[in-house]
């Protein structure tokens, strides 16, 4: 590239910065920030099961670490494309079975352990969703992030559409709501399709005491 | 001794109080039992067994230089303790850095003493070095309680440093997306029956930043900031933070300026 064609590129360039920023409030996903980066990849080193891949961003993680940008306007498009690529990963029960058992569910759903640098490889994970909803109401240590679970299928019915829609959501809330708090269980492997079932139940069977 | 029965006593009075309460109701009744639990021993805080002991650590010479930290500058100058951890983090001309109470320690620690800041952030929280650490940011912090929360971004580097936090602060990742602001970014909210304050207000802020580093109840440990950070991010499913990483030190600073205003409680005391 020669001198010239250099500058008219440089010029141009600074052009475009101009009608950015005269334009202020164009909004766009934040910069990436070399000093940041730094900053991030100086500040961890692995430990055990924790490895520094877990702070190496997906799509999902990069758009949701900056909320004034994904919940603009100009982040509509972002979101939605975000929720399809979610929603296209998810896979619906191998066996066809959707609903396990209800008691292996609220023992999954009272479990928040597993995943950390204190766990090993075989600690089995646990739901946690007693740390953000309200399920079993005889619980009453239950956390609030997430709506109430109380009476889930009660006041929804047992239809397939809720069916269906219930097993996304605990496979991959990101499907329906792109900067959900909720983990994404089946896309990271936090629990199986089994463990899934089970929770499906303590939803969604008549028989649990969600739904008494 | 004596002290060491009326915990007892006070612990036993509130798991009881606990047990009692969570037959006939619920929820808001629960947490104002751990609030009472908290006012009994309130004027018993094990705290005050590391600051008498970091007092001690602080006066005594110590390291390849058998030197004290008695001229150990926080920032108000060498040798000023009191109200020093109100106003950190903060920059340091010397270092050219913005360091926080415990990497401040550090820097204070090699050059009067002699001391290898590696040992202290190679070692486990609780043990070695980092034991005297924990008792030393017991003394300083107890000589800014009542101050207000007084941190500036006036100079560059503490302003940055604050935008880094930030950013920080909603960095999603791991395993289950989390950032910190999963759980502190929104008001009233809770894990389980714990509050959890909304770091991203002044008045949530000062509610974490204010009572922290704390003696905590449920390990039998006294915690520092870093500490407290660190089982956030095992929390999160994060990559263990490296002791007094920039990292580390830029989320304090958001923290820490966020809370201005506010009140230091620390020594606090926790669940």
């Amino acid at each position: 590239m020669n001198m010239k064609n250099i500058k008219s590129l440089l010029a141009i360039s600074c052009f475009a910065l101009a009608s950015v920023v005269m334009h202020g409030n164009v909004m766009a996903q934040q910069a990436n920030d070399p000093k940041f980066n730094k900053m991030m990849k100086d500040g961890f080193k692995a430990d055990g099961i924790a490895g520094l891949d877990r702070i190496q961003q997906d799509e999902t993680q990069k758009f949701c670490s900056d909320p004034v940008f994904a919940n603009s306007k100009q982040g509509t498009k972002m979101r939605e494309k975000i929720q399809k690529m979610n929603m296209d990963s998810i896979k619906q029960p191998s066996d066809g079975k959707y609903i396990g058992d209800w008691k292996k569910g609220e023992a999954i759903a009272q479990s928040g352990r597993g995943a950390t640098w204190t766990d090993k490889a075989d600690t089995v994970i646990g739901g946690g969703c007693y740390n953000c909803h309200q399920i079993d109401p005889k619980e009453i240590s239950y956390g609030n992030i997430g709506p109430s679970l109380t009476g889930y299928g009660k006041m929804r019915g047992y239809s397939q559409e809720v069916v269906t829609y219930t097993w996304n959501r605990i496979n991959n809330s990101k499907a329906y709501n792109a900067c959900s708090n909720m983990p994404r269980f089946a896309h990271f492997k936090l629990l199986n399709e089994q463990q899934i079932q089970d929770v499906m139940a303590l939803l969604l069977d008549p028989a649990s005491p969600v739904n008494k | 001794m004596q002290r060491k029965f009326t915990l007892g006593l006070a612990s036993g009075m509130a798991a009881a109080l606990l047990m009692v309460s969570s037959s006939v109701s619920a929820q808001n009744s629960a947490t104002d039992d751990i609030a009472k639990y908290r006012e009994m021993i309130a004027d018993g805080n094990p705290s005050e067994l590391y600051e008498a002991a970091g007092e001690e650590l602080w006066k005594k010479p110590a390291g390849p230089k058998n030197a004290t930290l008695e001229k150990c500058d926080l920032g108000l100058g060498p040798g000023v303790v009191k109200g020093a951890a109100a106003q950190l983090p903060r920059y340091f001309k010397d270092t050219n850095k913005v360091q926080d109470l415990e990497s401040r320690l550090m820097t204070c620690m090699q050059k009067l003493q002699g001391r290898d800041p590696q040992e202290m952030i190679d070692a486990p929280f609780q043990k070695g070095p980092k034991k005297d650490m924990e008792a030393i940011v017991a003394y300083v912090v107890t000589l800014s309680k009542g101050d207000k929360i007084k941190v500036s971004t006036a100079h560059p580097k503490e302003k940055e440093m604050y935008e880094l936090g930030k950013r920080a602060f909603f960095f999603q990742g791991g395993p289950m997306d989390f950032s910190c602001a999963s759980c502190h970014g929104e008001d009233g909210k809770r894990i389980r029956l714990q509050d959890l304050p909304n770091i991203t207000t002044q008045k949530g802020a000062a509610l974490g930043w204010g009572y922290w580093p704390a003696y905590r109840v449920s390990s039998g440990q006294f915690w520092t900031m870093q500490q407290r950070l660190n089982d956030c991010y095992r929390q999160q499913r994060f990559p263990f933070p490296i002791y007094a990483s920039d990292l580390t030190i830029a989320v304090s600073m958001y923290m820490a300026k966020n809370a201005n205003g506010g009140t230091v409680e620390t020594p606090g005391l926790k669940r």
